[in-house]
C-alpha cells in the first residue's frame, strides 16, 4: 500500500544519534559535506570514512539502509566516475585508440566517487535517524535569524510539514484514480511520449482538483483551530539542547578542526 | 441567552458565470433563529443542500451573516476583537477526515490547537493526554494519522478540538464519509462529551439513527427551519419527514405503516424494544 | 457467460514482515444476470476481490475465467476485459475530468477504439439510463451537485457497454435522498439490459430491497454467499464480524422471542408489516 511507505525513510529504533536535537543532526551534516571538500587528500578521506563509520555504528541502524540510498545514484555516480576517468588531462596510464585514461584520471574519479558516495550515506545518517517532523523543527529554528530578512520561516516550516503530511494521501489518491481510468479502457503506458504525456490529463486533472479541495478543506479547519501564524504560538514539543547535545557539538567542532588541519599541513 | 443564537440569520452567495457577471443570488440559509442552551446536545437534520453547513460555519465564524446576527456565549460573531475566543469556545470538526488532521502523530496534531493559542507547553501536553483519554485514542498517541480508520481519525479529530476547551462544539456530517463501525465509534464519543464533560453538542447529519438520543432536532429544508422539537416529536410526523425526503429508522417506518393498517400503536416509536412492547401489549389485549 | 474465481488468494506487501493477506481461497461464480450484494466491512477485501474481476489486480494464487478464458492467460485482451466487466469506484466523481458532461461519458468508449459517432450515441444512451436531463449534458461536471456527478461517472462505465457492472459502494457520502435514487436507478436500469450487478456495500439495509443474492466478505474469505432471507439467518455471526442484519430482522426475532408467532425471515418493511399483521390477527 503507497500509504505505507514513510518519507525520509526513517528508521526506527532507539540511539544515542536518534537522540540528538535535529539542529545538531542538520548542522553536522552541513559541516560533514562541507568537511568533504576541504580535505583534499587520503588522510583526510580516512578521517572522514573514521568519522562516517562511527556514527553509522552509534545509530544502530543497520549498514545496509544506508546504502540503500545509493542506489538511487548509482547513475550520476558511474557518469562522474566516466567523465572524470576518460576526460582529465595528465600523465597517461594507458591508452587504447582515442581514450587515455591518466593518473590525475584515475585520481579525481574515485576522489569524486569517493566524495559522493560519503556524502549520501552522510545525509542518510541523519533522514534514517530523525522523523519529518522534528528535520522540520530543526529547520524552523536554525533558520529564525533569517526572520530579520523576512523570511517566512515559520511558514515555510508549516508548508514543509502539510507537505509531508499529504503525499502520501495523495500517492494512494493517484492510485486510486489511474485504477479507475484504466477500468475506463485508459492506456498509460504504450504509445509514443506525446500520446503518453496527453493520457496524464485524464489523470492530473481530477488529482489537481482534489488537491486544491483538500486546500480548501484543511485551511479551514486549521482557521478554525485558532491558526494565525508563527507569531505567539508555543510549542508542543519545544527543541532544547540537552548535555549530549553540548558534546555533539564538541565532538563535531573537533573533527572539522582536524580536517582543516589536515588541508593547512598537507 | 443560550450559549449559541441566531436572530433572523439569513446568508446569501452570488453566483457568477466563467466571466464573472452575476448569475444569481442564492439563498443558502433564509431567517434562521436558533436558540442553544448550554449542555444541550442539539442535532440539526437536513438533507445535502439544505443549508446546514452554512449554517454551522456561522457558529465558528467562518461565514458572516448577510442578514441578521450569530451570538456565541454572548459574543456577536461579527466582533472582530472577539474571533479567536469565539473559535475557541466554539470548536468545529467536519466532515473529510483526511483534510482537518494537520499533524504528522496523534498527538501533535491534538496539540496543533493549544499550540495556537499560546498554552504553555506542560499544559498542552495535559490537554492532549485528557482529551485522547475522553474519545478512547490514548493508545494511538504515537501513531500517524495515515494508519487510522475513518472513525479512529474523526475521534483524533473531536480530541484536537477537546483540547481546546470549547464550551460547544459543531459537528459537521463527521460521520458522512464513515461505515457503520466508524459512525457508531463518532456518536458514541460524541455523547460521552455531552453527558461526562457537559459540553453542548451541535451534530449535523443525515442518519435519523445518530440522533435519537438528542435533546431537541431542527430539520432543515431549502436553508429554513422545517421542524423543530424532541426526536419523539419529529419522529411521529413520518409523512412529513418522507416529504421532505429524510430517512426515518426501519423501527418507526414499520410502527407507522402497521398504525395505517389499523393497529393502535403510540405515536413516535424510535427502538426496537419500544415497538416490541407496544405490540405485545396489543397482542394481550 | 460467466466470471469463475477459482481458489483466488492475494497478499500484498510482497516478502516483508507486512505482508497482507487480502484474499484467501475466494471460491465464486457469478452467471448472467444476477444482482448480487457484496458486503463486508472495510477492509474485508471487498474491494480488492472487485479489482480482480476486470483484471486490474492479478491474483497471486487461483485463476478468474471470464466467459471460459483465463483472463490472466498470455495475449488475454484485457482492455476488452474492462469493457465488458465495467467497474465503478468508490467516489467515482473524482475521476471526472472533461470540460463538459458529455465529454468526460465519451471517454470510455473512445479508448475502446470506437468512431466518434458511435462513442456519441453510447455516451447519450447511457446518460439517458442513469436518468440525467439534457440541460447538464453541456455543463462542467464540475458544476453538478454530488448526487449528479456520481450519475456522470456511473454513465462513463456504462457507456463501455458492460456485461457486469460492478459498482463499490455507490451511496457513499450521498444523503438519504441520493442513495434512493441512484439505487432505484440501477435497480432500474438492471431490469431494463438484464446486465449483472454488483453492489459492493456495508450496508445490509441498503441493499437487502434490491438484491437476489448476498455474498458477506470477512477477513479476506467468502463467509455466505446465498440469498438475502438465509443470510439474514445469521445475525449474531454477521454481528460478530461488525456486520448487522436489516432492523426489521431484530424486531423479528424479538417478537418470535417474546412469544408471537411470526416467521423471522423478513427483510423488508412491508413483508414484516404484513408478517405481524397476520400473526395479530390469528
Amino acid at each position: 500500500m503507497l500509504r505505507d511507505i514513510t518519507l525520509g525513510q526513517y528508521y526506527q529504533t532507539d540511539s544515542v544519534i536518534h537522540k540528538l536535537d535535529p539542529r545538531v543532526k542538520l548542522t553536522a551534516t552541513i559541516c560533514f559535506i562541507i568537511s568533504l571538500f576541504v580535505v583534499k587528500s587520503w588522510i583526510g578521506y580516512v578521517v572522514a570514512a573514521v568519522f562516517l563509520a562511527v556514527m553509522i555504528k552509534l545509530s544502530k541502524v543497520p549498514f545496509k539502509y544506508m546504502v540503500k540510498g545509493m542506489k538511487s545514484i548509482v547513475f550520476i555516480l558511474l557518469i562522474t566516475v566516466i567523465f572524470n576517468l576518460f576526460l582529465t588531462p595528465g600523465e597517461v596510464l594507458v591508452s587504447v585508440w582515442k581514450i587515455k585514461i591518466t593518473r590525475e584520471g584515475v585520481q579525481t574519479a574515485v576522489m569524486m566517487a569517493v566524495r559522493l558516495s560519503f556524502l549520501i550515506v552522510g545525509s542518510s545518517v541523519m533522514t534514517l535517524t530523525t522523523t519529518p517532523n522534528s528535520l522540520t523543527d530543526g529547520m524552523e529554528k536554525l533558520m529564525k535569524p533569517l526572520k530579520v530578512f523576512r523570511v517566512p520561516v515559520h511558514e515555510v516550516a508549516m508548508m514543509m510539514s502539510i507537505a509531508l503530511r499529504f503525499i502520501p494521501i495523495l500517492l494512494e489518491e493517484t492510485d486510486k484514480i489511474m485504477k479507475a481510468q484504466i477500468a475506463r479502457g485508459a492506456d498509460f503506458e504504450s504509445g509514443n511520449l506525446i500520446k503518453k504525456a496527453k493520457a496524464m490529463v485524464p489523470l492530473l486533472v481530477p488529482l489537481f482538483i482534489s488537491a486544491f479541495r483538500r486546500a480548501n478543506d484543511l485551511a479551514m479547519a486549521m482557521e478554525a483551530r485558532c491558526y494565525r501564524g508563527g507569531d505567539n504560538r508555543t510549542k508542543m514539543k519545544p527543541l532544547k539542547y540537552r548535555g549530549r547535545d553540548r558534546i555533539a557539538y564538541g565532538v563535531l567542532a573537533a573533527y572539522f578542526a582536524v580536517c582543516v588541519a589536515i588541508r593547512i599541513l598537507a | 441567552m443560550g450559549i449559541i443564537k441566531t436572530d433572523k440569520l439569513v446568508f446569501e452567495y452570488i453566483r457568477r458565470d466563467e466571466e464573472g457577471n452575476v448569475e444569481g443570488i442564492t439563498r443558502a440559509v433564509d431567517e434562521v433563529d436558533l436558540d442553544v442552551k448550554q449542555g444541550d446536545f442539539v442535532a440539526v437534520l437536513g438533507h445535502n443542500g439544505s443549508g446546514k453547513s452554512t449554517l454551522a460555519k456561522h457558529i465558528n465564524a467562518i461565514l458572516y451573516p448577510t442578514e441578521g446576527a450569530v451570538w456565541v456565549d454572548g459574543m456577536n460573531t461579527r466582533d472582530e476583537k472577539d474571533l479567536w475566543n469565539i473559535r475557541q469556545e466554539a470548536g468545529m470538526v467536519f466532515q473529510n477526515p483526511d483534510n482537518q488532521i494537520i499533524g504528522q502523530v496523534v498527538e501533535e496534531d491534538v496539540g496543533f490547537g493549544p499550540e495556537n493559542m499560546g498554552v504553555p507547553t506542560e499544559e498542552i501536553w495535559a490537554r492532549v493526554e485528557e482529551s485522547l483519554k475522553a474519545v478512547g485514542m490514548y493508545e494511538y498517541r504515537k501513531f500517524s494519522p495515515n494508519k487510522l480508520s475513518g472513525g479512529q481519525k474523526q475521534r483524533v479529530s473531536i480530541a484536537g478540538v477537546i483540547a481546546m476547551h470549547p464550551k460547544c462544539i459543531i459537528l459537521d456530517e463527521p460521520t458522512a464519509m464513515l461505515d457503520p463501525n466508524g459512525r457508531k465509534e463518532v456518536v458514541r464519543a460524541v455523547r460521552a462529551l455531552n453527558d461526562v464533560e457537559g459540553i453542548t453538542v451541535v451534530l449535523i447529519t443525515h442518519y435519523m439513527e445518530e440522533i435519537i438520543h438528542a435533546d431537541k432536532v431542527f430539520v432543515m429544508d431549502q436553508g429554513r427551519i422545517a421542524m423543530e422539537g424532541t426526536p419523539r416529536e419529529i419522529f411521529s410526523q413520518v409523512e412529513k419527514l418522507k416529504e421532505l425526503r429524510l430517512d426515518v429508522p426501519q423501527v418507526t417506518l414499520l410502527a407507522h405503516e402497521l398504525q395505517r393498517s389499523g393497529i393502535r400503536l403510540p405515536d413516535g416509536i424510535l427502538t426496537v424494544e419500544e415497538l416490541i412492547k407496544a405490540l405485545l401489549a396489543v397482542q394481550n389485549q | 457467460m460467466s466470471i469463475i474465481l477459482d481458489h483466488v488468494d492475494y497478499v500484498y506487501g510482497g516478502d516483508t514482515t507486512l505482508a497482507v493477506h487480502a484474499l484467501k481461497d475466494v471460491n465464486l461464480v457469478i452467471p448472467d444476470g444476477q444482482f448480487i450484494g457484496l458486503i463486508g466491512h472495510t477492509g474485508s477485501g471487498k474491494s480488492t476481490l472487485v479489482q480482480h474481476l476486470n483484471g486490474l489486480i492479478k491474483p497471486t494464487g487461483g485463476s478468474i475465467y471470464f466467459n471460459g478464458e483465463d483472463i490472466h492467460a498470455e495475449g488475454y485482451d484485457k482492455k476488452k476485459l474492462r469493457s465488458k466487466v465495467g467497474l465503478v469506484f468508490q467516489y467515482p466523481e473524482h475521476q471526472l475530468f472533461e470540460i463538459d458532461v458529455f465529454k468526460d461519458v465519451c471517454f470510455g468508449p473512445k479508448n475502446l477504439g470506437l468512431s466518434q459517432k458511435e462513442a456519441e450515441l453510447r455516451a447519450y444512451a447511457a446518460l439517458k439510463q442513469v436518468g440525467l436531463q439534457d440541460e447538464y449534458f453541456y455543463q462542467s461536471p464540475f458544476d453538478l451537485s454530488g448526487g449528479q456527478k456520481r450519475r456522470v461517472a456511473i454513465a462513463g462505465v456504462l457507456a463501455m457497454k458492460p456485461d457486469v457492472l460492478v459498482l463499490d459502494e455507490p451511496t457513499a457520502g450521498l444523503d438519504p435522498r441520493g442513495r434512493d435514487e441512484i439505487l432505484d436507478q440501477v435497480a432500474k436500469l438492471k431490469e431494463e439490459t438484464g446486465i449483472t450487478v454488483i453492489l459492493v456495500s456495508h450496508s445490509m439495509e441498503d441493499v437487502a430491497k434490491y438484491v437476489e443474492r448476498i455474498i458477506v466478505m470477512n477477513q479476506g474469505s467468502v463467509m455466505y454467499d446465498d440469498a438475502p432471507k438465509e443470510v439474514f439467518k445469521h445475525v449474531k455471526e454477521l454481528e460478530a464480524v461488525g456486520l448487522a442484519a436489516p432492523q426489521v430482522t431484530y424486531i423479528m426475532q424479538a417478537l418470535r422471542k417474546n412469544g408471537m408467532q411470526v416467521a423471522t425471515d423478513a427483510t423488508t418493511i412491508g413483508e414484516a408489516a404484513r408478517e405481524i399483521l397476520r400473526a395479530l390477527r390469528e
